[in-house]
């Protein structure tokens, strides 16, 4: 067996495929967050359970109606998406007017319901879904065996993170709502419906974390709290990569990821902590995150 | 010039804009005590006054920008009051805001495509280029607000003559631009007046405002207390520095 820095080379490359797994939900769970807080100004602390929920619903897909995972991929986010928009129509938009905190502490209390419904319905002992069958198996690489559904992981979290990035850079939609991320007012005298577009950038936000619940389905079982586990880091990587920033939540999230993975094999003491080492060194020398602009 | 409150004066020639008995807030300040004034289709009119009179108010009541407004804002005969700023641009108004708001998180093309088109009949963007050569030249910054202040003004300009919008309100267009500039934007609502647009221009500049404008409202305190047709300017030139403490 080949050895790395002192490390068996296996132990090595399966940690850091581990850290990228966790990377791209890290990274698709703060990419929606980002785009909520830049155009809501809302921190939506019920990102955790909309991710949850995307697990929720393709299980139950498969369970009630027969409807496998990759009808699920994007049926889950759509249906998600759809209970995002109906609570920002009912509940969210009427607090825009008022202080951040005030929407930090209503979608803190959403997860709480929504997560207590799902704990009173299936209990929290979690729920197996079965990896589908052709991404079954393991590829020898040569230096390891990856099991194909965690390169699918990976693949997938990079497409759709490169769509949501090509959607709010290169589109008009896009540049809409960077526009009204930065005055929403003006665009709104322009003639540009504004507050349809917070509530599509709030479900298309949320049906984010829903396409990362589906994926995670077959990772982690389906149970009401997997989201609480990320939900925590994924804060820190948006504060890391800077609050709204597209790129940031995208790289800051693999790269954490990895670091996590990597600390795991050199000093497994610290891999819980080692995020919130980093986003402390990273806002002592730059406040504003690693990609933040200027407010 | 009031008879219109039918919407169809007898003279024939509807006012475009008729603005009656305004009332603006921004929370609890009440910043316009009943602005009465209107504008007919492709005319250019000033609104002039001090600095807090109510000019830029004026302007951002009649997109609804303001907290509260009250009174009667007619556009072509329909009501603006009560109805949301993206509706009102949809009507057919063009809004270029005193602070430019030009987007920085946009490239220079992109805050030109940026107003969707609410009517036919827009200038399309080979002429808007003949009209701003400048922005020929910057169209593939990056970072709009790396333009100059004057490119950043023909940009905020240029953006409302693509949308089909035929009432133009422009906000201080020349604050602080270099005189070469200031003659261009002045050759430009020229140019656009022959066009067919119509222009409601706030400015604190009236040299400049003379040279453009077919008739100028004064204002002070949040009303209007005079109208003077752009052909009496010189001869009541007395009175209008009297108003506008110059």
């Amino acid at each position: 067996m080949f050895m790395i820095l002192g490390v068996p080379g296996p132990l090595l490359f399966g940690q850091v495929l581990l850290g990228l797994i966790n990377g791209a939900f890290y990274a698709m769970l703060s990419l929606g967050l980002a785009v909520i807080f830049g155009m809501l100004n809302i921190i939506n602390f019920a990102h955790g359970s909309f991710f949850m929920m995307g697990a929720f619903v393709s299980w139950m897909l498969l369970n009630y109606l027969g409807i496998g995972y990759f009808p699920s991929l994007i049926l889950a986010p759509i249906i998600v998406g759809a209970i995002g928009i109906l609570l920002e129509k009912t509940l969210i938009s009427r607090l825009y007017k008022l202080d951040h905190l005030y929407g930090l502490l209503l979608t803190f209390g959403m997860s709480l319901v929504v997560n207590g419904l799902f704990r009173n319905y299936y209990g929290s002992s979690g729920m197996p879904y079965d990896i589908p069958g052709v991404l079954n198996g393991a590829q020898n690489l040569g230096f390891m065996y990856m099991p194909i559904y965690r390169g699918w992981v990976v693949v997938a979290a990079l497409v759709v993170c490169l769509a949501t990035w090509i959607a709010i850079e290169k589109t008009s939609l896009g540049a809409r709502l960077r526009a009204a991320t930065e005055n929403a007012p003006m665009v709104q005298a322009f003639g540009v419906n504004v507050p349809r577009l917070v509530t599509l950038t709030f479900g298309g936000g949320v049906a984010l974390a829903a396409f990362a619940g589906v994926l995670a389905a077959p990772i982690y079982s389906v149970n009401p709290n997997m989201g609480d586990n990320f939900i925590n880091t994924v804060f820190a990587v948006v504060v890391i990569g800077g609050m709204g920033s597209i790129i940031g939540s995208v790289i800051t999230g693999f790269g954490l990821g990895v670091i996590e993975g990597l600390t795991k094999v050199f000093y497994p003491q610290a891999s819980a902590t080692v995020v919130f080492l980093v986003m402390v060194i990273v806002l002592l020398a730059r406040p504003r995150g690693l990609f933040g602009r200027m407010v | 010039m009031r008879e219109g409150s039918e919407g169809r004066p007898a003279g024939g020639e509807a006012a475009m804009l008729e603005v009656a008995g305004l009332n603006a807030w921004y929370g609890e300040s009440h910043i316009l005590h009943g602005v009465d004034f209107s504008v007919n289709e492709g005319e250019v009119v000033t609104l002039l006054g001090r600095n807090g009179a109510g000019k830029t108010t004026t302007m951002k009541s009649i997109m609804g920008l303001v907290g509260r407004r009250a009174g009667s804002i007619r556009y072509r005969g329909q009501d603006l009051i009560g109805v949301a700023p993206n509706r009102i641009a949809h009507a057919g108004i063009g809004f270029c805001p005193e602070e430019r708001a030009i987007f920085g998180s946009l490239s220079v093309t992109e805050n030109l495509m940026l107003p969707p088109v609410v009517a036919p009949g827009g200038l399309d963007v080979e002429t808007i280029y003949a009209l701003f050569p400048n922005l020929r030249e910057r169209a593939s910054t990056a970072q709009a607000t790396k333009l100059s202040g004057g490119e950043q003004q023909m940009l905020a300009i240029a953006r409302i003559l693509r949308t089909g919008a035929k009432l133009l309100l422009l906000d201080e267009p020349t604050e602080g631009l270099a005189p070469v500039i200031v003659q261009q934007i002045g050759r430009t609502i020229q140019e656009i007046k022959k066009r067919g647009f119509t222009v409601l221009l706030v400015e604190q500049n009236f040299r400049f405002a003379a040279t453009v404008a077919d008739r100028h409202y004064v204002m002070e305190h949040g009303r209007i207390i005079d109208m003077i047709p752009n052909a009496e300017l010189p001869s009541r030139m007395e009175k209008l520095h009297e108003y506008l403490g110059v």
